[in-house]
C-alpha cells in the first residue's frame, strides 16, 4: 500500500489493471464489480502486461475499454474459439474469456462445450443474468421459468422453450476442465468468495493446470425492470436456488 | 538440381502454405479438400506448428481470427458450404483487418450440391459472402503448380494489405496430380506491431470490428478500407492472355475451365480460327482493363465456367459493351468438354 499525504494511507483504489475510462453499464448492473474482481486479480498475480482479453457481443463488448490489457473482440457466441487460437499461438500468455448468457449458452454452446473439453489452458469468466442485456431484454437460455421478458412476455414457459441451461453441471461432465465454480456477486461476501473463484482460474492458468470456468450470478436491474436492491434480492432469492452456488471441481 | 516432386493439388497447397511460414491451421473436414487437413496434420508437427480440428467452420474461422490477432500467420481450407458458415469470421477479419489466407476448393451446389468440382461460389468469393462493405482478394489457381505458388504468394499479400486471401480452386484441381517444382518463400518480413502479445512496454492494443463512437467513426474506417481496396486493384491484377492479340474469338476462363479452354483455343487455331484465351488469375481485383485491351477487335467474347456465367458479369463490366459476349456454362459439378466449346465458337461463323 502506497503512503499519500501526511497522515494518509491509501488501503482501496482503482486497480491497476483498470483504465480511467467511464463504464457504459446501467447503475447496479454486476458487470462493472466483475470487471473490478478481474482487474484486482489481474494486478495481484502481476499479469497486466502478459494478458488477452476477449470481450465478446452483448454489454460486456467495451470491456477492453475498461481493463488495461490486450483486448480482442469476437463475434456473437465465439469466443472460446477465439480465444484458442490466440492461445494456441501464445501458451505462454494469459488468455480470458468473458462472456455473456447468450454468447456463451444459446449461439456459442458449441465453442464452449468444445474448448472446454479440449482442456484449453484459458480462463472463462461467465456472467449469468438471465436475460440479454444490450439488446433489450430478451429471453436467455439462463432466463428463468415464469420470468417475463421481452420475448417471454408471459413468462418463460418451460413447455415450449425448454428449462434454463446450467452451464457449471453441464462443463462438468467433461473430463478435461480442472476448475468449475459458480458464484455471485449480490452482496459483499458474495463478491469476495467470487474474487477467490476469479483469481483461482487465472492462477490455473497462469500455472498451466488447464481450462477454468467461473460462472457469476449477476444482476440486471435495467431489463427486468426493478431497482438496484431489489435485482440484488432476486438473484439470491430466484436465482440461487435454481442455480447452486459452490465449486464443482478444483484439480 | 530440380526440385520437381508429384503432389496432389491439395497436398501442394499445405506445403506451400508451410513454406510461407504458415504456423497454424485451424479446419472441420469436408470433401474434396479433405487432402488439406489430413496433411496439415501430420506437416504441421514437425515443424513445431499447430494443426487443430475444430468444432465446426464456424469454430476454425474464429480461431483463424485469433491467431492472426495474435500475430502469427494462419490458414484455413473448406468447400462451399463450409466457406458458406466462415463467411461470419471472414467479414469480422476484415472489419478487424487482420491478414489470413482461407481455400475455398469449390464443389456443386447450392446446398450440400455434390462433391464434383464446380465454380459456383465465384459471386460469394468476389462480392464477399459476409455482412458489410468489404473486400477480399481471391486468386484462382488453374494447375498444380499455380496451387502452389499462388498459396506462397497468398501469405504476402494478406499480411501487406492486413485483409483476407481467398485461394479459389475446386474440387478437381485439389484432386489432380501434376510435378511441381516447390515454390519459395518471398523472404519479405511484414512488422505486426498491432498484434495481440501482452501489453508489456507499449499501450494496450485492441483488435476489434465493432466502431460505436465517435460518430462516423465506423464510415471513416470504411473509407480507410475502400482505399486499401483501391491500392489493391492498381497493384495486384493478375491475368494471361495467351493469342488474344489477332483473336476473333476470345475465350476467358479461370481454374478448371481455362484449362479445357485453352485445350479449344488449340483445336480452333488448328482449323483456321482465330481464338484466344484471356485467363484472369486474380478474380478480386479482376483485371477489367487488360481483358477489354485483350478483347479490343474481338467479333465475339465467350466466358466459360462451371457456374452459370458469374464472372461473365465481370466479362461484361470488362469490354463495357464494345464487343457482344455470350457464355458457355456447365452446373453442378459438370465439366465444359472441349468439342462442345469448338462447336459453341464455329456456331458464331454460321
Amino acid at each position: 500500500m502506497e503512503s499519500k499525504g501526511a497522515g494518509y494511507e491509501v488501503i482501496y483504489k482503482r486497480p491497476e489493471a483498470m483504465t480511467d475510462a467511464k463504464t457504459i453499464y446501467c447503475p447496479g448492473c454486476g458487470h462493472g464489480i466483475i470487471h473490478k474482481l478481474l482487474a484486482e486479480s489481474i494486478d495481484e498475480l502481476g499479469v497486466r502486461e502478459e494478458t488477452i482479453l476477449i470481450a465478446p457481443v452483448g454489454c460486456s463488448v467495451l470491456a477492453y475499454n475498461y481493463i488495461d490489457v490486450d483486448g480482442c473482440e469476437a463475434a456473437h457466441g465465439r469466443a472460446p474459439a477465439v480465444a484458442t487460437g490466440i492461445k494456441r499461438v501464445h501458451p505462454d500468455k494469459m488468455v480470458i474469456s468473458y462472456q455473456g448468457d447468450g454468447d456463451l449458452l444459446a449461439i456459442g454452446t458449441a465453442e464452449t462445450i468444445h474448448a472446454a473439453n479440449r482442456g484449453e489452458n484459458i480462463t472463462v469468466i461467465f456472467v449469468n443474468n438471465a436475460i440479454y442485456g444490450m439488446t433489450g431484454g430478451q429471453m436467455a437460455p439462463t432466463t428463468m421459468v415464469g420470468q417475463v421478458t421481452k420475448t417471454t412476455p408471459f413468462g418463460r414457459d418451460a413447455n415450449d422453450v425448454g428449462f434454463p441451461i446450467r452451464a457449471c453441471e453441464m462443463i462438468n461432465t467433461l473430463e478435461c476442465p480442472v476448475f468449475i465454480e459458480r458464484v455471485s456477486v449480490f452482496d459483499v461476501k458474495q463478491i469476495v468468495k467470487a474474487k477467490k473463484a476469479i483469481k483461482k482460474a487465472l492462477t490455473n492458468q497462469k500455472e498451466g493446470k488447464g481450462y477454468s470456468f467461473v460462472e457469476v450470478l449477476s444482476m440486471c436491474p435495467t431489463n427486468w425492470g426493478v431497482k438496484p436492491q431489489v435485482a440484488a434480492d432476486w438473484v439470491r432469492d430466484v436465482m440461487v436456488p435454481y442455480y447452486p452456488l459452490g465449486n464443482f471441481r478444483d484439480r | 538440381m530440380s526440385n520437381k516432386v508429384l503432389m496432389k493439388g491439395n497436398e501442394a497447397i499445405g506445403e506451400a502454405a508451410i513454406i510461407a511460414g504458415c504456423t497454424h491451421y485451424f479446419a472441420y473436414p469436408i470433401t474434396p479438400q479433405n487432402e488439406i487437413p489430413a496433411y496439415m496434420a501430420r506437416r504441421l508437427p514437425e515443424i513445431g506448428g499447430t494443426f487443430l480440428q475444430a468444432e465446426s467452420e464456424l469454430a476454425a474461422i474464429n480461431m483463424v481470427f485469433g491467431a492472426s490477432a495474435a500475430g502469427t500467420r494462419v490458414m484455413t481450407s473448406s468447400s462451399s458450404p463450409g466457406v458458406s458458415l466462415k463467411q461470419e469470421g471472414i467479414s469480422y477479419l476484415a472489419g478487424a483487418q487482420l491478414p489470413a489466407v482461407v481455400v475455398n476448393m469449390m464443389r456443386g451446389g447450392p446446398g450440400l450440391g455434390n462433391i464434383a468440382g464446380s465454380q459456383g461460389d465465384y459471386w460469394q468469393a468476389t462480392r464477399g459472402g459476409g455482412n458489410g462493405d468489404y473486400r477480399t482478394i481471391v486468386l484462382g489457381p488453374a494447375n498444380v503448380q499455380e496451387l502452389a505458388d499462388l498459396t506462397v504468394k497468398a501469405f504476402d499479400l494478406a499480411d501487406r494489405y492486413r485483409m483476407v486471401v481467398m485461394i479459389l480452386g475446386d474440387g478437381f484441381l485439389g484432386q489432380m496430380s501434376e510435378a511441381l517444382e516447390l515454390p519459395r518463400p518471398s523472404g519479405e518480413h511484414f512488422e505486426k506491431p498491432w498484434a495481440l502479445t501482452g501489453a508489456a512496454g507499449r499501450k494496450h492494443n485492441v483488435i476489434a470490428s465493432l466502431r460505436l463512437t465517435p460518430e462516423g467513426e465506423l464510415e471513416r474506417h470504411n473509407l480507410k478500407l475502400m482505399e486499401i481496396y483501391r491500392q489493391v486493384e492498381e497493384h495486384e491484377r493478375m491475368w494471361e492472355a495467351d493469342r488474344c492479340d489477332d483473336a476473333d474469338f476470345v475465350l476467358v476462363a479461370y481454374g478448371t475451365s481455362s484449362r479445357i479452354s485453352r485445350a479449344a483455343v488449340n483445336i480452333l487455331r488448328k482449323k483456321g480460327i482465330k481464338a484466344g484465351l484471356f485467363r484472369p488469375i486474380s478474380l478480386y481485383p479482376f483485371p477489367y482493363g487488360e481483358l477489354k485491351e485483350a478483347a479490343r477487335g474481338a467479333k465475339q467474347v465467350l466466358a466459360v465456367e462451371m457456374s452459370a456465367g458469374q464472372m461473365q458479369e465481370d466479362v461484361r463490366l470488362s469490354v463495357e459493351g464494345a464487343v457482344p459476349v455470350d457464355g458457355y456454362f456447365r452446373l453442378g459439378g459438370a465439366i465444359p468438354e472441349t468439342d462442345e466449346i469448338v462447336r459453341k465458337v464455329e456456331s458464331y461463323g454460321k
